[in-house]
């Protein structure tokens, strides 16, 4: 009787250890799904970023955020269909209509009025040759969003344009970005120099893209 | 200064002008086509619409830099005769009163309708809210270019 229950009991131990560790286990994979999908507000990753540094990056896309809300960037990244204007982002004047392909809709085109270069003066239209807002079928909305929703939203190839990490990399060299260092006038500039966002893009992408956790 | 060739309204015009002035400037000052009015200079107002291979530009907008080797209309080449259905649609609704504006409006109610031939009155509203009428004669223009529409 002794014997069979202290064979029992090694037993029931032996098994108490495996099941223990095979706890940790799914414990710690399930946190690791957790970060990578960045549910109950995680950091979350992009896997395949070259290194996985969260603290780098997450400081790098505090910097990032403060240029993409400022007025230079967003203002063409409107909640609405109608893009936004001047330093205080009121709606833009005339209430141009962003058009299926973001570019205007008939005798009412962001072409009509910014040309591929401007005129210079400090209320004259900006001029670049590609001036639009995102297409209606993805609209890359800004306004409005979180620190953690912009970049969740910025590393999604469905939400941003269909850009792999390469091509969102890439896209600090969009001359449409630049222009936003360049529209002359008596415009505000973002906070950041050019070369300086693009330093902070570069480390909060290469660093994993990690969406901050709000 | 330098030298530019813009196509206007069918013909090549040679211009020694600054490569920043506006192409309002050249035509009203360096070609004498006076039809295309200033208004405000900073693309608020609309009156300086001219089209330029057919889509609508705000003439005061564009510096001549930018429309060498395009093809530039302005209210007096819409028609030979003046007899573009919006110019038609414009006498039969007597639409303007100061008439300022009209050019402009004319220009842009055209390229609408070169684009959407049917348009509702909503997208006839967003095509035209940037041309200002200070005589308010948008009841009129409205009509005018439902009228013209059928012709279309
Ligand atoms: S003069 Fe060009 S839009 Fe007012
Ligand atoms: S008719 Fe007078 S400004 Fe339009």
């Amino acid at each position: 009787m002794l014997m069979d229950f202290r064979t029992t009991s090694l037993k029931f131990r032996k098994h108490s250890v495996i099941f223990l560790f095979s706890a940790a286990l799914f414990s710690a994979f399930v946190l690791a799904c957790k970060a990578k999908t960045g549910s109950n507000g995680e950091y979350t990753s992009l896997p395949e970023a070259k290194k996985q540094d969260s603290l780098a990056s997450i400081a790098a896309f505090k910097d990032v955020y403060s240029v993409l809300m400022h007025p230079r960037c967003m203002n063409c990244h409107p909640i609405g269909d109608i893009p936004l204007q001047g330093d205080d982002s009121h709606l833009h004047n005339m209430l141009p209509q962003r058009g299926p392909d973001g570019k205007g809709i008939a005798s009412m085109k962001c072409a009509n009025c910014h040309a591929p270069k401007g005129v210079p003066g400090d209320h004259t239209p900006p001029g670049n040759p590609k001036w639009h807002l995102p297409p209606a079928d993805m609209k890359m909305v800004f306004q409005g969003k979180s620190a953690r929703e912009l970049a969740l939203q910025l590393v999604n190839p469905e939400l941003n344009g269909h850009k792999d990490m390469q091509a969102l990399r890439e896209h600090a060299e969009d001359t449409l970005v630049k222009s936003g260092w360049n529209m002359g006038g008596d415009r505000e500039l973002p906070p950041l120099s050019y070369e300086e966002f693009k330093k902070v893009w570069y480390t909060w992408i290469d660093n994993g893209a990690y969406a901050p956790s709000n | 200064m330098a030298l530019y060739t813009i196509n206007v309204n069918g013909k090549n015009h040679q211009v020694d002008v600054d490569s920043d002035t506006p192409v309002l400037w050249v035509l009203r000052d360096n070609l004498r086509l006076l039809g295309t009015k200033y208004g405000c200079g900073i693309a608020h107002c609309g009156v300086c619409t001219i089209h330029m291979d057919g889509e609508a530009i705000r003439s005061c907008a564009y510096p001549i830099s930018s429309v060498e080797n395009k093809k530039i209309v302005t209210i007096e080449g819409l028609s030979e005769n003046g007899d573009h259905p919006v110019q038609k649609a414009w006498i039969e609704h007597d639409v303007p009163q100061c008439g300022y504006c009209q050019a402009g409006q004319i220009m842009s109610a055209a390229s609408l309708l070169a684009q959407n031939p049917n348009p509702s009155d909503e997208e006839i509203r967003r095509a035209m809210n940037g041309n200002l009428c200070r005589c308010a004669t948008y009841t009129r223009i409205n009509k005018a270019i439902k009228t013209a529409s059928k012709e279309m």
